[in-house]
């Protein structure tokens, strides 16, 4: 179980400071908790609950502190990414934040009505919408702060001395990956300013975990970031792992390593092949997205599924490799290492590729980890933050490989350093597969994993340890727990509270996309209309996980 | 030049009627419209790529603008807050114009049974075919495409069979 900080809310401002001060500047989440059906009785209904990272990457701390008003002070003015993670707390408990620069609804549609998280509001209760939010107001506001207009002492706002022309970018567009909305507003080809709206895609992943057992839950995490659903499956099972106290088997770790290694590859070629056809390159499409489809052959016959596969349970997996996955694994390899080769060949030296994305969508170090953002767009910027390095775990230690960084954190450095992951990726892999341990892939627990099948149909023990665990679902002690691993697009990380049933009390993803995304309205501010484009390709944002 | 000396047979006429012609040709002229949102998006990338290349069935046309298509594949998960941009998108389409539900999410939610996700897109816009999976494998996909092919030829689609049909949306 993570430690806890615990502050009184009085002092809680001044701690997240002092904090800051000695370094954690990093600021992967806040949320809150609800605790008005909780097993044990809290201080106070409510809690909220700041996850900051150091900036050495080692270390990270949870603070909580309990609320007796629902009223809180932002902190969005040290950390720009807490500017969206408020507003997210807000929406699905109505907390409000003093101070907070545009405290409104992010995930849930204007006309929703109550907070959709607490306990209080039933699950299936659904809300129609019935027209869109026009954004007009937040995208005066930002107008406003550009100084763009100006506002009138009857309270309009003033005319505007440029001729703007106000657009949407999404939420139906090809490059929007389907839901994610930008509103920019344009002189000429230039966007002066942008509002994001997302929550599109909310499909109210962390309610359901609330009614569903732990492993129940892996079929809900494969749908987060669907490009590489074995990597989610991998960092909540590891979550509720750690607040278990079991160890996998070595043979286990080796597996999880590679499929994560092999998630990110099948994450990274579809990110590439996507920003490439962003950029008019239909070609590389069919190199970089024919061995994905290698990968889904091979990933059906281990899993049994193309995409969705959850492969993974808590305590291990559902079976073990299957004979000859080492020699197919080889041959999806070599078509991979081909799909990347013909499309360097073709992007490498072009010019028109380096005009479009050198210098293009960038940002700073600063910024990048302002906003939290983690992974490889954070790398971009030449920042070497990566868990496998920083706070390795399933022996990532051992294996040699590098961290691929950029310098300058444009669309480039970006797509180029996804490119280098792939190539480090399979240099993992190869280790992995030299000497893969021997041994039982689940843990030999009957309170954690099903006995062998055998043993249900022939004893009566076998057949009421598979009852239980399949009814009941696996007991994890009563507790709060923060847990994440290098998954494809950054540091995942799944905060759970656990009241000691075989249900999660509360489940709160991390997403890397999320900070991601709340970055890119800042990033493509005075950009071209046609480098947004590029820019949100590159960021690689995946709305299942940004919106949950 | 040759054709010159070649008797064509000009006194040759084709006798059909009128809507199976059209029917034959409309059958591998489909513009699709992808109203991807979600994972299923992802497969249908499958379906337009090299493995299963869905311009082996006369669909490849894939437009994003709703007034260019005339089949709308909705694939993946349809939340409250989306349901107004799928019914424009959906009245944007001209007639005729037919509804592929790809998936469970678009169908009936699938397993989000909860506050934000529309318990299938025929609670808002009318849908011809629906294809089960989470996600549908490519050649379900392409089986629907074949299905309403067929449909098509044999002229099964009546231009007044949603004239029943009352969107969610529309009772304010």
């Amino acid at each position: 179980m993570s430690e806890i900080l615990t502050v009184p809310h009085a002092k809680l401002h001044a701690f997240i400071q002092n904090k800051y001060a000695d370094g954690f500047i990093y600021l992967l989440d806040i949320t809150a908790i609800d605790y008005s059906e909780y097993i044990k009785n809290q201080e106070e209904e409510f809690a909220l609950v700041y996850i900051i990272r150091h900036q050495n990457f080692k270390e990270h701390i949870v603070i909580k502190t309990y609320l007796n008003t629902l009223l809180s002070d932002s902190v969005s003015y040290l950390f720009k990414g807490a500017n969206w993670l408020e507003r997210e707390v807000f929406d699905q408990y109505g907390i409000v934040f003093k101070n907070h620069p545009n405290l409104r609804r992010i995930l849930n549609h204007k006309e929703f009505v109550g907070h959709p998280l607490r306990k209080s509001y039933p699950i299936t209760k659904g809300q129609f919408l019935y027209e869109t939010d026009d954004l007009m107001d937040e995208m005066n506001n930002r107008l406003l702060s550009k100084d763009v207009v100006c506002k009138l002492e009857s309270g309009n706002f003033s005319e505007c001395n440029k001729d703007l022309m106000f657009l949407n970018l999404g939420p139906s567009h090809p490059a929007s990956h389907g839901t994610i909305r930008t509103y920019v507003a344009l002189d000429g080809e230039t966007i002066e300013c942008a509002v994001s709206e997302i929550g599109y895609l909310h499909r109210g992943f962390e309610k359901s975990c609330e009614n569903h057992t732990y492993n129940q839950i892996v079929p809900y995490t494969d749908r987060l970031n669907y490009c590489s659903a074995i990597s989610n499956n991998i960092a909540f099972v590891k979550t509720v792992e750690d607040m278990l106290g079991v160890e996998i088997s070595k043979r286990a770790q080796a597996i999880r390593v590679m499929l994560l290694e092999l998630s990110r590859i099948e994450d990274h070629v579809v990110c590439l092949a996507a920003v490439l056809v962003d950029m008019g390159g239909l070609t590389n499409y069919w190199y970089m997205y024919n061995p994905r489809e290698d990968i889904y052959d091979l990933l059906s016959k281990l899993t049994g599924a193309r995409l969705t596969n959850s492969y993974m349970r808590v305590g291990g997996m559902t079976n073990d490799l299957y004979e000859g996955f080492e020699d197919d694994l080889k041959e999806v390899i070599k078509k991979v290492q081909y799909g990347v080769q013909e499309t360097l060949s073709l992007i490498k030296h072009n010019r028109i590729f380096h005009e479009r994305t050198q210098n293009v969508g960038v940002i700073s170090a600063e910024d990048a980890l302002s906003y939290a953002m983690t992974g490889p767009n954070l790398r971009a910027c030449g920042v070497t933050f990566d868990m496998r390095k920083d706070a390795p775990y399933y022996g990532y230690e051992k294996y040699a490989f590098d961290v691929v960084v950029g310098s300058v954190g444009d669309v480039y450095d970006r797509v180029m350093v996804r490119f280098g992951e792939i190539d480090e990726s399979i240099k993992i892999i190869e280790q992995v597969m030299q000497n893969l341990p021997e041994g039982e892939v689940n843990i030999q627990d009957a309170s954690i994993t099903l006995p062998k099948k055998e043993a249900v149909y022939t004893t009566i023990e076998g057949a009421m340890n598979q009852f239980k665990l399949v009814f009941e679902g696996v007991k994890v002690p009563m507790g709060e727990h923060y847990g994440s691993i290098e998954a494809t697009n950054g540091e995942l990380g799944f905060f759970i509270v656990s009241d000691g049933s075989g249900t999660p009390y509360k489940v709160k993803v991390k997403a890397p996309s999320f900070t991601a995304m709340s970055a890119y309205p800042e990033m493509i501010e005075g950009a071209q209309l046609a480098d947004a484009i590029l820019t949100l390709g590159s960021l690689n944002i995946i709305a299942g996980e940004m919106d949950r | 030049m040759e054709l010159n000396n070649v008797a064509l047979p000009l006194d040759i006429a084709i006798t059909t009627k009128l809507d199976e012609a059209i029917g034959w040709a409309r059958e591998s002229s489909l513009w699709p419209m992808i109203f991807g949102t979600a994972c299923c998006a992802i497969e249908f990338m499958s379906v337009a790529a090299s493995k299963y290349d869905i311009s082996r069935f006369g669909a490849e046309v894939v437009r994003f603008s709703p007034r260019q298509a005339d089949l709308l594949i909705v694939a993946g998960t349809i939340t409250y807050k989306q349901g107004p941009i799928l019914k424009q998108i959906y009245e944007q389409m001209s007639e005729p114009k037919w509804v592929v539900s790809m998936g469970a999410c678009a169908c009936s939610g699938g397993f989000y049974d909860n506050y934000t996700t529309m318990q299938g897109i025929d609670e808002i816009i009318p849908v011809d075919l629906y294809v089960g999976g989470c996600p549908p494998r490519p050649e379900a996909l392409l089986d629907a495409l074949l299905r309403l092919q067929k449909d098509l030829r044999t002229n099964k689609y009546n231009p007044d069979r949603h004239k029943d049909f009352k969107s969610k949306l529309d009772n304010v």
